[in-house]
């Protein structure tokens, strides 16, 4: 059994062993994984790289006023971002506007006030309401958000149609109806992430305020929240980033109009919604780089919103759903 | 009583032991040693953990280190089968001789065929009782089908659990109680026919009654494997060790017969904890 | 301070906002159950063995149905899983049994840049690396599909592997296996339960992703043969279908509607429910 009688037999013994182990299953096995994740960052840097090329025309072509510019005519050659750019940030805003007091609202009421089997079980569903295609909430928004709206909406204009936002007439597929939609679909994020924010909260700092005396109402909102509100911010802008990127609801109730109105009752257009219409049937080459650098303008916007978002949540100890 | 130097520091005491013949080779051990220990340094990153332990574990004889805890005995039986390489950052120097063979130089999977472990907390595979005991001799592709049976059966009888478990081989694992779980490892670490058994205070996480039991093993199972056990339980070692080695603040104290170190303890730092005096 | 306790404007502010919290998790739980029922209401009845069997006929007449969109679906979604996963759960394994922290955590940050892009621009992505080249493909489709779904296996996997106890892979290695026997043989078995469940969840979340199957897979009446061709997809077919202005379109919209939520919906409560179900071999 001894190996070491002579030194020079020691060391081929040594030499071979270690090929051996090279070419052994255990090497070979970590370099396969090791490629498969790196593979992973080859595929983003190839992505990214696509996606600067391809738009390289369009970029070369319009520069920044690509950006500025509001008239989109492909057949005239004439491409201006803005309408897109507007309408996704308005659609985006709306669905903020109505998704965050009812998401934070309904957080609170799970995480403080639901017993535990009560308050899991309905987060177990919203989280599934998370789960539904983007085209099935286009079909509801179609056959019947819309027709609710239309009947709804003469009562708001009588109410609040002084105000540009709710002027001009309504057909409605429009900005608002949009907005609409997306804010149920994001809605399930805000809540699901400010639920996990809330109760990760320290105990003490609940049983401080109502040691006080303050009411359950005024311990949350007071006490519980602000301390949370790094990790609701987050669940906003992870809600913000699914809204920008979100394409099916939004093409089938936005009226795919590429104006800007002041009115929310207008029809609008968003990015997502665009590429989705155009890209298939597009008339130049020119029209898919243009489309493409929207691609592109996307990417940028929600790389970042989603990095803020883990970050924030992250810093209040929450954990990000996927 | 051997008159007995004043009360010293252990590493006063530990120079002392060297300049003494060295302590873990004993006289009167017959055939050579089944593992011999050289000089061993071990460090965990920048900090040293063993402190040059020489010993000698004899073939076929129970072998245990006592001492208080985070004295290094369970570092050191991870040497042994070089379990410590999964922890990033652990140093070994110096050499350790299996039948003559350095094991820092064996393929790592092969040396740990043949010096098994038992630790501390049982910890059988979500498996079934059948194939947590056939693993081994699977993937070192020991036996056929057929004989494997014959080979799982084997191991569960001399681990004692045979009788126990053997209307229920398809349960899983998780069944059984703590102790029988720990026969299950026991046995499961015998089905690869391992010439040395390292268990790392084996009965730590059991009750008295499954910790006699394994103890009874353990007469038997030296009659084909040497034993080296850690334990934090001097009665135990006395019970069950021919030899004996106490360990402390990294270094080996002092190496011999069991009776020697129990009854006659060579150096005062032994007979303090032996009686209890720290530890 | 009154003698009796809190004012009656405090309670009142407490019962009203409480209530109301109340009353907006109700509505959100609500919107999922109308959600469901609509679908059911109005395409379950719509569905019959023509949806599941004929394919789509002219426009403007009435019947026929969506085999070809269904079977289009079943084959993006192969391709799709035999690419992200395997690349997925490969590079989880990485990352939660191998690899340094500096480098895993450059691979977990840009997996979650790779799982933030929106669909519609991985369909980009998709048409760029494909369709330039072969068309407009079934090919095309897996292949977005499928880098959609790298970053959630990669991430399950990563998670459940790393919830295994380091005991049991010591007790392998302890008995002579090597590392990658290990992970195969122990570690994978033991997380199996939640790999399967993350791969199921995963995939029901890419079967009802349409924006990118616009410009890849694209469409198509009749069968799609092989890989290269064009195919139809259900999410696709419920688009084309909706915004068109036939009611009979309408009416299979809604069936396929429907289909596609219940596949999504039962995978989705399967997969959460095998997770919480616990390991059959539960350690006590």
């Amino acid at each position: 059994m001894a190996t070491a009688t002579f030194p020079q037999a020691a060391r081929l013994s040594r030499r071979a062993s270690l090929l051996r182990r090279a070419l052994s299953g255990d090497s070979l096995a970590q370099l396969i994984v090791f490629l498969a994740a790196t593979a992973i960052l080859a595929l983003t840097a190839l992505l990214v790289w696509e996606l600067w090329s391809h738009s390289g025309p369009s970029r070369a072509k319009f520069g920044w006023d690509f950006l500025r510019t509001s008239t989109w005519d492909p057949v005239a050659g004439e491409f201006g971002a803005l309408p897109f750019i507007y309408g996704t940030v308005v659609t985006s805003l709306v669905a903020l506007l109505i998704a965050i007091p009812f998401g934070v609202g309904a957080a609170i009421f799970l995480a403080e006030l639901a017993p535990p089997k009560l308050s899991d079980a309905m987060t177990f569903l919203i989280e599934l309401l998370a789960a539904v295609p983007s085209v099935i909430f286009g079909l509801i928004g179609i056959f019947v958000l819309v027709p609710m709206l239309t009947k709804i909406v003469p009562g708001l204009k009588d109410a609040l149609g002084f105000l540009p936002v709710f002027a001009g007439p309504f057909y409605g597929v429009s900005l608002l109806s949009a907005g609409v939609v997306l804010s149920v679909m994001v809605a399930p994020f805000i809540i699901s992430v400010s639920r996990e924010v809330l109760l990760a909260v320290p105990r003490d700092l609940r049983e401080a305020a109502l040691a006080l005396g303050a009411t359950r109402w005024e311990s949350t909102w007071d006490i519980v929240v602000p301390f949370a509100r790094r990790g609701i911010m987050g669940s906003v802008f992870l809600a913000l980033a699914r809204a920008l990127g979100e394409t099916m609801a939004v093409t089938m109730v936005v009226g795919n109009t590429p104006k800007i109105a002041a009115s929310l009752l207008a029809p609008g257009y968003s990015i997502a919604a665009v590429i989705a219409n155009e890209f298939a049937e597009a008339t130049s080459d020119i029209h898919i780089s243009t489309l493409i650098e929207l691609g592109l303008v996307l990417f940028g916007v929600t790389i970042v919103l989603n990095a803020a978002a883990r970050l924030l949540i992250l810093a209040t100890g929450g954990k990000v759903s996927q | 009583m051997n008159p007995v130097t004043p009360k010293m520091s252990p590493d006063a005491v530990a120079k002392d032991i060297q300049n003494l013949a060295e302590p873990g080779k004993t006289a009167g051990a017959g055939p050579a040693p089944k593992l011999r220990s050289t000089k061993l340094n071990f460090y965990y990153s920048a900090f040293q953990a063993l402190h040059e332990i020489s010993l000698d574990v004899h073939t076929k004889k129970v072998t245990a280190f006592i001492g208080p805890s985070g004295c290094g005995k369970s570092t050191f039986l991870r040497t042994l089968n070089r379990m410590n390489e999964t922890i990033k950052g652990t140093r070994v120097e110096g050499e350790i001789l299996l039948d003559n063979e350095n094991i820092l130089e064996m393929e790592v999977s092969h040396l740990r065929r043949r010096v098994g472990m038992v630790f501390q907390r049982p910890n059988p595979f979500p498996k079934s009782i059948f194939d947590n005991v056939a693993y081994g001799p699977r993937i070192n592709g020991m036996a056929s089908r057929s004989g494997m049976a014959e080979r799982v059966e084997k191991s569960l009888r001399r681990a004692a659990l045979w009788e126990e478990v053997k209307d229920k081989l398809h349960k899983s694992a998780f069944d059984l109680s703590g102790g029988q779980q720990q026969r299950l490892c026991i046995a499961r670490a015998l089905a690869v026919d391992p010439e040395v058994l390292l268990l790392d205070e084996p009965c730590s996480a059991l009750d008295p009654i499954a910790t006699a039991k394994i103890e009874e093993l353990l007469f038997q199972i030296k009659d084909n494997c040497t034993v080296v056990i850690v334990t934090h339980n001097m009665q135990q070692a006395a019970r069950v060790a021919d030899y004996t080695g106490f360990f402390l603040l990294g270094k080996l104290i002092e190496f011999d017969n069991t009776e020697v170190i129990f009854k006659t303890p060579k150096v005062k730092a032994t007979e303090d904890y032996i009686t209890g005096r720290f530890g | 301070m009154t003698a009796g306790g809190l004012s009656f404007r405090r309670k009142a502010v407490n019962a009203f906002m409480l209530g109301l919290t109340g009353v907006f998790t109700v509505l959100a739980v609500g919107i999922l159950f109308f959600v469901l029922g609509y679908l059911f209401v109005q395409g379950g009845f719509s569905l019959n063995w023509d949806f599941f069997t004929k394919l789509p006929v002219p426009v403007g007449e009435a019947g026929g149905g969506m085999a070809n969109a269904l079977l289009g679906s079943a084959k993006v979604l192969l391709l799709a899983t035999s690419i992200g996963v395997p690349i997925g759960f490969l590079a989880g394994i990485y990352l939660a049994e191998y690899s340094g922290a500096a480098y895993a955590s450059v691979i977990r940050f840009v997996t979650d840049l790779l799982n933030g892009v929106p669909s519609i621009v991985i369909g980009i992505f998709a048409y760029s690396i494909i369709v330039l080249k072969f068309g407009f493909s079934t090919l095309a489709g897996g292949v977005a599909l499928g880098v959609m779904m790298i970053p959630i296996a990669l991430r399950s996997t990563e998670e459940f592997l790393k919830s295994v106890p380091v005991s049991l892979r010591e007790g392998a290695m302890a008995l002579g296996a090597t590392k990658s026997r290990t992970i195969a043989t122990v570690v994978v078995p033991a997380a199996i339960r939640g790999l399967i469940s993350g791969m199921m969840l995963n995939l029901a979340r890419v079967a009802g992703e349409t924006a990118p199957l616009l410009f890849t897979a694209l469409g198509n009446q009749f069968w799609s043969p092989g890989w290269r061709q064009p195919t139809a997809t259900l999410p696709s077919m419920i688009y084309e279908y909706a915004k068109a202005p036939y009611e009979d379109w309408h009416r299979q919209a809604w069936a396929a509607g429907f289909t596609l939520l219940a596949l999504v919906l039962l995978v989705n409560i399967t997969a959460r429910s095998i997770i919480s179900g616990g390991l059959s071999h539960k350690p006590r």
